[in-house]
């Protein structure tokens, strides 16, 4: 069958990438740490976003009141984000399970239901439709308001994004076509066709749809209409290319060569079916008797880059047309071209199998200024001695191989990381010893030190708590003494002893003495009490006074307790977690290198294979070319014959010198952008090839 | 003698030929189970490494940035979508601290709301001068630069500042600054 399954499954892929919708976009931002995880999550930084919000949310379920933490304002959205950026990272069995934690604690049905649709198209992509239609199931309109009453449906509803009812739809069609629902998927196809976003796609599933469900001519009257959509989008146009190329390979099959011509008519000359398209019209005339318009296309077409499979085909099928033709002479000549054509770029294919074999195809692949950008398909291809990567385009843009191929960067991303962080813990335990050196010998003396302002210090704090106790007795009960000063209270206790001695020898004093004892008594209390309120008011002042210096004091304590701990903590307790780290990382180094082995073998065999197949459809073309000259020079006569060969031998050592310079200039070459064709063919490989 | 020459030009042969068997076997065909297979595994190793990566990180910010001394300076944009952000500088206490040239996926990052980290450091209690300068080109290609400066004070705990550009697509662009 033409239109084969394979056929549309690249279109899904195609379509869904174009159309997937992040849950990160529009996040309003109430943590600053967030927003860094957005920040490089934008930029595709898969990795850095997601170890910063691992860390983030750790952080988070460590503290004891989360509720201060500004991340629990932005919780939502970091965990939906977590099962977000994991699929983007290709982690598809984390990203499983984060969102269907979502799924079971948020609060917000427009989030849900966002998590739903994202676990759906997760199953999708890893070819699970059933389950992709079971996620798309857990999809609902309706806001439960039992669990959350105090909530209001504003709340519980939450912000729906644009298109997600479409999406939604889109993608159930989808899983119902994998599925082999075709009924099903046709009637959701047949209510979305006025959606602009996906017409093309839509128009192009619901084709395939209609003809699995053996309704082939409705289906063929849909792809027809995808064939003559006006557009402009780059991706629809080679969608539309596509299906006419299809159309048209049917009705030539199906010896309707006439209608076949008109639909490779519609085919764009500089687009990437451009090639397979003049090759069948150059066949559908053929196919007619018209070798003398099959010629037409097939010498455009023979102009083209030679390691285009439809070129090497014309280089066939143009001297075919003029033997034909009768110009058997032209004919001979044209077959010894493509014979030494083929001769030279299995040469090429031996090279880049070579290559291959000695690991300069997986050199290239991780080579930094490969992947920098979304051209890395020609950016391979400049790299010295890495293999001709135009035989390998449609495998480069194959499911399959994308795998392989992120998943062989993303583990040489790992390597680096892994070995950058083993040189980095060699330098902490550098720093620890460091300031273990420098603070061990120190922290005894300032704690020597400390301990005596410690108990001076205590010992102050009491004498001021016990003046504070006595100022709050005075206020209730006043005692004017204990407001004396130093000098007051000597001479107080001078009088009091001067009157116990009065009382106790009364004899030996003279009243002149009693008297002057009694005035001093009473000089000493009338200050006393005159200046009482003074006092008091002055004492308390004090008091307030010592209190500041109290409470700058015991910052500074507190300071130099938290200095004190933060000297010792800064190489205290590291070594067991360093020693713990390390040994996971020499683990992962270790299972990494085994993995990245693999996968790296995976790759070579893949691009291996694929070469290996180019090379033997060259030899076919080859035997065939071979037999098609012989069978030319049968067709002319003797003396024509020698001719013939003479002029051949001629054409062929300048064509082998003219392949000789060909093959030493083609890397400078190369370095330049490659026109035409080829470069087509190129951006929409890569159009093709889905982001993740 | 002749015989066990012939044995060892047999043998040679022989060797050869194994030799030339790589080059011409085909290799085998990878399956989509080996893929698959292949694939979980690699999510395992991703799963361990940024399992690690997060513990290491944050011991590396326990030992380099003690949450007493640390400080964290963010820079977001509010500006219009033709307002290009090429530069920053950062001074603290008169010291140029950080400097960043923007590429198009970092200004294209700012621009959709994310927050970039531009500076962590360590500084003692107290207030300290910040000074934050950027470059930029206005919708008509025209560049300019501005400045503003704040104060940071620092408590035990740590300190983040975020440095805001508010502005249109002009060269109305100021700086602000937010405590967090």
């Amino acid at each position: 069958m033409l239109l084969r399954s394979g056929i549309f499954i690249a279109a899904f892929l195609c379509s869904l990438s174009s159309y997937a919708a992040s849950g990160l976009k529009g996040v309003e931002l109430r943590d600053l740490y967030f927003g860094e995880v957005l920040f490089y999550a934008y930029q595709d930084k898969y990795f850095e976003a997601l170890e910063r919000l691992d860390s983030e949310l750790i952080q988070y379920y460590r503290v004891d009141e989360s509720n201060l933490d500004p991340l629990s304002l932005n919780l939502g959205q970091a965990e939906f984000s977590v099962g977000d950026i994991e699929l983007q990272y290709r982690m598809d069995k984390r990203a499983g399970k984060a969102i269907q934690a979502v799924l079971g604690r948020g609060i917000d049905l427009a989030t849900r239901n966002l998590a739903a649709l994202d676990l759906a198209r997760m199953y999708f992509r890893k070819n699970d439709a059933e389950r992709a239609l079971y996620a798309l199931d857990l999809i609902h309109d309706e806001v439960d308001m039992t669990k959350y009453p105090d909530k209001s449906v504003e709340d519980l509803r939450g912000v729906e994004p644009e298109n997600f009812k479409v999406d939604v739809l889109y993608l159930r069609a989808l899983a119902y076509i994998s599925t082999g629902q075709f009924s099903n998927a046709v009637d959701i196809l047949d209510s979305l066709r006025n959606e602009a976003s996906i017409k093309g796609y839509v128009l192009y599933n619901l084709g395939i749809a209609l003809i699995q469900a053996q309704q082939e001519l409705p289906g063929l009257e849909v792809l027809d209409e995808l064939g003559r959509l006006e557009t402009r989008d780059k991706a629809l146009l080679a969608l539309k290319d596509k299906v006419n190329l299809k159309i048209a390979y049917r009705l030539l099959d199906s010896a309707n060569a006439e209608q076949a011509r008109l639909y490779f008519q519609r085919i764009r000359l500089d687009g990437p079916y451009s090639n397979q398209a003049l090759l069948g019209a150059g066949w559908a005339e053929a196919a007619l008797d018209r070798y003398d318009r099959a010629l037409v296309p097939w010498t455009i077409l023979h102009k083209r880059e030679k390691t285009n499979h439809s070129v090497q085909e014309a280089l066939m099928a143009v001297p075919y047309a003029y033997g034909k033709l009768q110009a058997y002479g032209k004919s001979a000549n044209m077959y010894a071209e493509a014979m030494d054509m083929y001769v030279y770029e299995i040469s090429r294919l031996d090279d880049s199998i070579k290559a291959i074999r000695g690991g300069k195809f997986l050199e290239a692949l991780v080579d930094e200024e490969t992947g920098q950008d979304e051209n890395w398909v020609v950016n391979l291809r400049e790299l010295p001695d890495a293999p001709e990567t135009r035989y390998m385009l449609d495998l480069l843009a194959s499911s399959d191989f994308q795998t392989s191929y992120n998943n062989y960067r993303d583990l040489a991303d790992l390597k680096i990381r892994i070995e950058t962080w083993l040189a980095d813990l060699k330098v902490f335990e550098e720093i620890i010893d460091i300031r273990r050196a420098y603070q061990e010998p120190l922290l005894p003396i300032v704690g020597d030190r400390f301990e005596k302002i410690d108990a001076r210090a205590k010992l102050r704090l009491e004498q001021r708590n016990s003046l504070a106790g006595k100022i709050k007795n005075i206020l209730i009960a006043p005692r004017p003494d204990f407001l004396a000063t130093a000098d007051e209270r000597l001479a107080l206790d001078r009088i009091t002893a001067f009157e116990h001695y009065i009382a106790e020898y009364p004899a030996k004093v003279t009243d002149d003495q009693v008297y002057r004892v009694k005035r001093l008594r009473g000089v000493l209390s009338w200050r006393l009490q005159s200046e009482y309120d003074q006092r008091l008011t002055d004492a308390y002042n004090h008091l307030l006074s010592l209190d500041e210096t109290t409470k700058a004091f015991k910052k500074q304590y507190s300071s130099f307790i938290r200095t004190r701990q933060a000297a010792t903590q800064s190489y205290e307790g590291y070594q067991p977690v360093i020693r713990r780290l390390r040994t996971g990382l020499l683990a992962a180094q270790r299972k990494l290198k085994g993995v990245m082995a693999k996968q790296g073998r995976f790759l070579e065999t893949m691009a291996e294979n694929e070469l290996d197949r180019r090379r033997k459809r060259l030899e076919d073309y080859q035997i065939k070319a071979r037999f098609a000259l012989a069978e030319n020079y049968d067709r002319v006569s003797g003396a024509d014959q020698d001719k013939l060969i003479e002029e051949q031998n001629q054409l062929r050592e300048e064509r082998l010198k003219q392949l000789e310079l060909e093959k030493e200039a083609r890397k400078t070459e190369e370095k330049a952008p490659s026109a035409g064709d080829s470069l087509d063919k190129d951006s929409s490989i890569l159009n093709n090839i889905p982001s993740n | 003698m002749k015989i066990k020459y012939i044995n060892k030009i047999l043998l040679v042969i022989t060797l050869v030929a194994l030799s030339a068997v790589p080059f011409l076997a085909k290799a085998a065909e990878v399956t989509q189970e080996q893929i698959k297979g292949l694939d979980e595994q690699v999510q395992d190793i991703k799963q361990d490494v940024l399992e690690l990566t997060t513990e290491l990180s944050l011991l590396e910010e326990k030992l380099l940035f003690p949450s007493n001394t640390q400080v964290s300076l963010f820079v977001s944009l509010y500006s219009g979508k033709k307002f290009v952000l090429d530069a920053m500088q950062i001074k603290l206490n008169d010291k140029v601290v950080a400097k960043h040239l923007y590429t198009f996926k970092e200004l294209e990052a700012l621009r959709l709301g994310g927050v970039q980290r531009i500076y962590t450091g360590n500084i003692n209690t107290g207030d300290h001068s910040l000074i934050a300068s950027f470059l930029g080109r206005d919708a008509s290609g025209e560049q300019f630069k501005g400045e503003a400066d704040f104060t940071v004070n620092k408590a035990v705990g740590p300190k983040f500042v975020e440095i805001k550009i508010t502005g249109g697509d002009s060269a109305d662009q100021t700086i602000s600054f937010q405590d967090w």
